[in-house]
């Protein structure tokens, strides 16, 4: 009785080792991944940063006004003036489309995707 | 335990043979007794306090490894908790009103160079002079072949000077990562930005300060990392101020001016707009701060808030809503404003020295005229103007939330005699900064309630308390509207948005006292549309001289007027203010009989 007691007893002790050895692995490789979660996580934010930057530059009042006006033969753009006003029943709305809209069958998911690539 | 009895049968007897007392040999046993019982209770006792001791100095043991541990580790952030709150170590954006940004980060790099890493250091410095051709070449090299061990060589450097310096292939010459304060819109309401500079710089980082303006008074707040992805919403609008610094900028020309400034401001809530300064600078490359010179000349000055001048007839409509709000004239209450008119031994009189004659207060407005706004101002008697424009805070820097504000004190006459009752209430003696001429006017166009200039985005009308009637405000208005459809403003008409408000023409102080010859600030201060006020609009050009005529006129009829007339009519649209039917008055039925 005693020794069936005693071989369950280090079963039981070889088997939380094995457990624990396996549990700490399994935390070791999580931290890591968070790790390189966070990483992509600064990344992406910092690549976030610079494009919103860079659009904010791009749409900078200055440059808007000096496309308007290079492209004044094609756009016809002209600053907003009071008589530009209109009432909503002067407003022609489209007609419906006729043919249904195509719906997305093959998304890519962009939002992962590195700069470079 | 075998207990000892205390009379055993056989001492007893034995001692009754004897003679003795028995009793003694009881009192021995019970002594033998309770030193044993002492005995074994201390021992306990000691044991106990063993193993609290034991206890404590693990514990304190514990605590003092701990914190022996953390003092000699370095610092890292937490990695398997999650984040609750974002905390981000960059400084905070600014945004429009509309979320245009205004103000962000930008990752870049500096360039340092540890000279005792360097192969061959005269070759890096020849390089370097190829990618920083204004870098001094000799100081160079003397600095990378002496006992220094670590410079600067530039504070921000572009990626495509970065790659050049990794090209040269020295490993003395290294980088460190910075975030660059960016201001995408460039010039754009650099006034109100202000600018950005390092504070503190390392090898691994280098904090951004704020040194003018809104980066500047909210500095605690943008560098709050918790405050990182909280972007600081301003007032402003970025649209509407591109198009005001546009026009005002071509008036400014057009006039022949060397400043202008422009302050629109929501009459309900207080929130500024647009308010424009010219001439700009650039908050990226903000320009140093001129050591000699008049302050006003540099760039950096901000008319608006900075600019504190007599700002002239624009005052003489707080004399009439006063008057009016006090119930000592109305409207048309006719005063005598011929002259001559005399007070405290100066003589006071009118623009070109015309005379006008007997008018109603309308009329002492619309022709401007600076003996009708004396006699009322002697009406309303000092004391009580004074406590008018006190509250309608022309006694006190603006509240305005950039830290220029602060030095626009109002400059006030050191004793308010007679004399400068009279000269202020057409706006001289008084010097105030166009911010303040802002607030003043907003009261009288939103019915007679204070309110405060504000550059953040309220979420609704800030109203203050109430400084005059309803009725005077409403007056007041009237004759605002008057002077431009009859007046001095004529210039300022703008169909469809009714604009009604008051010009000013008022000398320049000289460097040494008294007024200088042929220079004038001149100020137009309206409020649109006057039919259900929602904006005001302070114009104000330095110096401008307006060439069309035969002889160069200088009052702000010709030159302010039309310039405001200008921006109200492009800005208008941009708030989204439809252009509308000004209601006339109810047309009168005129009975006729018929012989």
């Amino acid at each position: 009785m005693r020794a069936v007691l005693y071989v369950l007893t280090t079963l039981s002790v070889i088997g939380l080792a094995f457990w624990a050895y396996r549990e700490n692995y399994a935390t070791q490789k999580a931290l890591s991944d968070t790790d390189g979660l966070r990483h992509e996580i600064r990344e992406a934010h910092s690549r976030l940063a610079v494009l919103r930057a860079e659009w904010a530059y791009l749409n900078r009042p200055d440059r808007l006004r000096d496309l308007a006006e290079m492209n004044f033969d094609r756009l016809g753009l002209l600053p907003l003036h009071p008589d530009q006003f209109g009432a909503i029943d002067q407003v022609g709305y489209p007609p419906l489309p006729e043919f249904p809209l195509f719906e997305i069958t093959q998304g890519v998911d962009v939002s992962t995707m590195e700069a470079s690539e | 335990m075998i207990r000892t009895p205390l009379r055993p049968l056989a001492r007893i007897l034995e001692a009754r043979q004897k003679g003795e007392n028995p009793d003694a040999i009881e009192r021995e046993n019970t002594r033998i007794r309770h030193e044993q019982m002492r005995d074994s209770s201390r021992q306990r006792a000691e044991g106990r306090l063993l193993v609290l001791g034991v206890f404590f100095f693990c514990a304190f043991a514990v605590v003092g490894a701990r914190m022996g541990v953390m003092a000699t580790t370095d610092p890292t952030e937490p990695r398997a908790a999650a984040p609750g709150s974002v905390i981000s170590a960059t400084r905070a954006d600014i945004v429009d009103r509309n979320g245009n940004l205004l103000a962000t980060n930008f990752e870049t790099h500096a360039l340092y160079a540890q000279p005792h890493h360097m192969i061959d250091p005269e070759r890096a410095a020849k390089k370097l002079m190829k990618v920083f051709p204004d870098l001094d070449e000799e100081r160079l090299i003397r600095d990378f072949t002496g006992k220094r061990k670590f410079l600067w060589i530039r504070k921000k450097i572009s990626p495509e000077q970065m790659q050049a310096v990794h090209e040269i292939g020295e490993p003395g010459l290294l980088f460190a990562p910075r975030d660059m304060r960016l201001y995408p819109n460039g010039t754009l309401a650099a006034h109100i930005m202000g600018g950005a500079s390092f504070g503190k710089e390392g090898v691994h980082g280098a904090e951004v300060i704020g040194v003018a303006g809104v980066e500047k008074y909210f500095d605690t707040y943008l560098r709050d990392p918790a405050n990182g992805n909280k972007p600081l919403e301003l007032s402003l609008d970025m649209t509407v101020q591109a198009a005001s610094e546009r026009i005002l900028y071509g008036g400014m020309k057009l006039m022949n001016a060397k400043g202008a400034t422009s302050v629109l401001m929501d009459i309900h809530t207080g929130e500024v707009i647009s308010a424009v300064s010219l001439p700009s600078f650039d908050p990226n490359d903000r320009p140093h701060v001129a050591v000699k010179g008049d302050a006003s000349d540099s760039p950096l000055f901000n008319r608006s808030v900075q600019g504190v001048y007599e700002l002239g007839s624009v005052f003489k409509i707080f004399a009439a809503a006063q008057a009016i709000d006090l119930g000592l004239v109305n409207a048309d209450t006719v005063i005598d404003t011929s002259g001559p008119m005399k007070v405290g031994g100066f003589k006071i009189g009118e623009f070109n020295g015309k005379n006008y004659g007997k008018q109603s207060v309308t009329g002492i407005i619309v022709h401007s005229s600076n003996r009708g706004s004396g006699r009322l101002a002697l009406q309303i008697g000092s004391e009580r103007q004074q406590a008018f424009l006190k509250s309608l805070g022309f006694f006190e820097p603006t509240p305005f939330e950039i830290v220029e504000a602060s030095g626009g004190q109002p400059l006030l006459p050191k004793r308010w005699e007679e004399l400068s009752s009279v000269t202020i209430s057409y706006g001289h003696g008084l010097s105030s900064s166009p911010m303040h001429l802002a607030a003043g006017y907003a009261a009288i166009a939103n019915g007679g309630l204070k309110v405060l200039p504000t550059l953040v985005k309220q979420n609704g009308p800030k109203m203050g308390e109430r400084l005059m009637s309803e009725r005077a405000a409403a007056d007041a208005r009237m004759m605002l509207r008057k002077v431009v459809t009859e007046g001095t403003a004529s210039f300022g008409e703008v169909p469809g948005y009714h604009v009604g408000g008051k010009t000013g023409t008022a000398d320049k102080p000289g460097p040494r006292g008294g007024y200088l010859e042929d220079k004038v600030i001149n100020t137009f201060a309206s409020i649109f549309p006057i039919t259900d006020p929602k904006y005001v609009l302070i114009l104000t050009l330095d110096e401008p001289v307006e060439t069309s005529g035969e002889k160069p006129r200088r009052t702000a009829g010709w030159t302010a007027v039309p310039v405001a007339a200008e921006m109200i009519r492009r800005i208008a649209p941009l708030l989204g203010l439809r252009p509308t039917v000004e209601p006339d008055s109810v047309a009168g039925i005129t009975l006729s009989s018929s012989n």
